[in-house]
């Protein structure tokens, strides 16, 4: 049985080519950046030219990188890091309802803990987030916004250049030195555009396994004159914000892994698109009781979300698993907390409908074929898991 | 029959198996009954055909299920049990293993129905995960509404059997029913529980009986470990 892997939202498996670039790292250049000896400095020299190549793709300058252990490492670190370090100047925070929990569990730290007020805007029905919106909740105390650029379950691309011209005028215009714009843009590598200046983002994170390179690193950029607390402590790496010894064969790794999305972007993009939209046309005409979760259009070229009326998510799951499908569900029985989707409930959907969502990530390895075999597969596996089910959520939940 | 495994549940509601040495997270019976489900309700429900109903759960709470049953009037053992559920890979599985237990061996009295307990279903199983407790507690729970609704239907009213939930902390409105829940759920000390349900916090006056509850519930699902 050939094994269908469908969830590189969730993580990326390794290019042969990154793998091939951190190999030297793992083994003879063994050495400490920090180490004043030639052992040590040929990997200073290393991770420097990594940093540099990154920035060039970012298009920042190479101090403002900062090496962190991945995505969630650097949403904590803008957020907590940004907000402690500028209490002073105001204790207001804006995102949205359907951030990762890296950004979420973050500010609900601040406010419950450290005396912040979080506004949690609420995207539309279609997974949308308004510039407008963001403009609204704006005050002169708030010292940070914080927007996905692509969200993680329903893929929706959000307007964050427009959203960052908005709130720099808005900063200008009010004087508010201290009001800055983050954006986790794990979800975006390899399809959307990550030229800095373009996005207008103060603060930006990366993360090396979304994008074919390893797990355990990833970046925060952040903009020359930005302070953050650091939430841990130690030695001078990373300008002290960021100390600990660095990840020398995963820096290099992103580094690499970055570059080949970077080449690859627009190709790679189309290509997946069709397949996409493939999969969703398939499954919306062949499998009654189905709906798209999130825009149809303004949508990443790998996701696909599809809410399954009358069953749960996790059940399919496991039947698709047995097939030789891998997909992945934000819902219910997935979490500890058995919540469903917080991201399906944040559109404006009953639980019912949150339960049965279901997201198909598509990547390098995905053929025609294999949107082919899923849509051969699944309609008999709905089918099944419809006769066992008592539910028949009503049409208005969900139309 | 059953045998008994120990432990039951994996660590810390992660996904491991009991045993810790699959990588699936369910047994092999899990999944026997998971995949190919036993006794359920293939076509819409005849209800004549059956003389107890019950049901438990709503799919906005992530789990609903029906059950439909045909008692001996006579000797009140369980001779038919069909289900509908809506619900994760346990829930469907812990179903179609009650209606195996009840009905096997020319089926359960409604007695010993009643008395059946949501770790006998997950021994049968081999064990669940730990934050798929909550799945097999439906189960008898739905199997004992469907008690009552017998009982009911033969005007017996002295043997319905009314589990109401009862409010431990008048401040937090919170219920003996919400700490079952906790506990299911892996809240095994009187600060997780808290965690989970904000009882006693501001009227710790009931306190002690919330231990004494969280100490009954330990018991009940995990033998008091």
């Amino acid at each position: 049985m050939q094994d269908i892997y469908l969830d590189h939202a969730a993580t990326t498996p390794l290019d042969p080519r990154v793998r091939e670039a951190m190999l030297p790292y793992l083994d003879e250049k063994y050495g400490n950046p920090s180490s004043f000896h030639s052992t040590g400095k040929i990997v200073t020299d290393d991770v420097r030219q990594a940093r540099e190549s990154i920035a060039q793709i970012l298009h920042v300058r190479a101090d403002e990188i900062l090496f962190t252990s991945g995505g969630t490492e650097s949403d904590n670190l803008a957020i907590l890091g940004h907000a402690r370090m500028n209490k002073q100047f105001g204790n207001h925070i804006i995102t949205t309802s359907f951030e990762h929990h890296a950004v979420l569990e973050a500010c609900i730290r601040l406010e419950k803990k450290e005396g912040f007020e979080v506004t949690y805007i609420a995207p539309d029905r279609d997974g949308m987030i308004s510039v407008d919106s963001i403009a609204k909740a704006l005050r002169p105390e708030t010292i940070l916004v914080s927007v996905m650029y692509a969200n993680n379950e329903i893929g929706t691309i959000q307007p964050i250049a427009e959203m960052g011209n908005m709130i720099q005028k808005y900063r200008e215009e009010h004087n508010l030195p201290h009001l800055v714009f983050h954006t986790d843009a794990c979800q975006a590598t390899g399809y959307l555009d990550l030229n800095v200046e373009k996005l207008h983002v103060d603060m930006l994170t990366l993360n090396g396994s979304k994008m074919y390179g390893p797990k355990g690193v990833g970046l925060l950029y952040v903009k020359r004159g930005i302070k953050l607390e650091p939430l841990q402590f130690g030695g001078a790496q990373e300008r002290g914000i960021r100390p600990g010894t660095e990840n020398v064969p995963g820096i290099i790794g992103m580094a690499k892994a970055l570059e080949l999305a970077q080449a690859d972007r627009v190709k790679e993009s189309s290509r997946l698109e069709v397949l996409r939209n493939k999969l969703i046309e398939g499954i919306l005409s062949t499998i009654p009781r189905t709906r798209l979760n999130g825009d149809k259009e303004q949508r990443l070229p790998n996701n696909v979300n599809i809410s399954f009326m009358d069953i749960e998510g996790e059940a399919l799951l496991l039947y698709l698993d047995a097939a030789g499908i891998y997909v992945s569900t934000g819902s219910a029985c997935t979490s500890a907390s058995l919540d469903p989707s917080h991201v399906i409930l944040a559109l404006g959907f009953p639980y019912e409908v949150a339960h049965g969502s279901m997201r198909f990530s598509l990547g390098h390895s995905t053929t025609e074929k294999d949107i082919e075999f899923v849509l051969k597969t699944l309609p008999p596996l709905v089918e099944t898991l419809r006769s066992i089910s008592p539910v028949r959520v009503d049409e208005k939940y969900w139309m | 029959m059953s045998h008994k495994l120990d432990p039951i549940a994996g660590t810390q509601g992660d996904v491991a198996s009991h045993d810790q040495t699959k990588s699936w997270f369910y047994t092999d019976i899990v999944k026997e009954h998971f995949f190919h489900p036993k006794n359920f309700m293939e076509q819409d429900a005849d209800e004549s055909q059956f003389n107890a109903v019950g049901k438990v759960g709503s799919p906005a709470c992530g789990d609903e299920l029906r059950v439909w049953m045909k008692v001996d009037p006579e000797t009140e053992r369980i001779q038919e049990f069909k289900w509908k559920t809506f619900g994760c890979g346990s829930a469907i599985a812990s179903t179609s293993m009650a209606s195996e237990i009840v009905t096997e061996n020319g089926g359960m009295t409604l007695e010993e129905a009643r008395a059946l307990k949501p770790q006998d279903i997950m021994e049968r199983l081999g064990g669940l995960p730990q934050r798929k407790f909550h799945c097999s507690v439906l189960c008898d729970k739905a199997l004992r509404d469907a008690i009552n609704d017998f009982y009911r239907r033969e005007n017996k009213f002295d043997k319905i059997v009314v589990e109401s939930a009862r409010i431990i902390d008048p401040v937090s409105k919170v219920t003996d029913h919400d700490i079952e829940e906790a506990v299911l759920e892996g809240a095994h000390t009187l600060e997780l529980v808290q965690q989970k349900t904000k009882v006693g916090i501001g009227n710790p006056n009931c306190l002690p009986a919330v231990e004494e509850l969280i100490r009954f519930y330990k018991e009940k699902y995990f033998g008091g470990k």
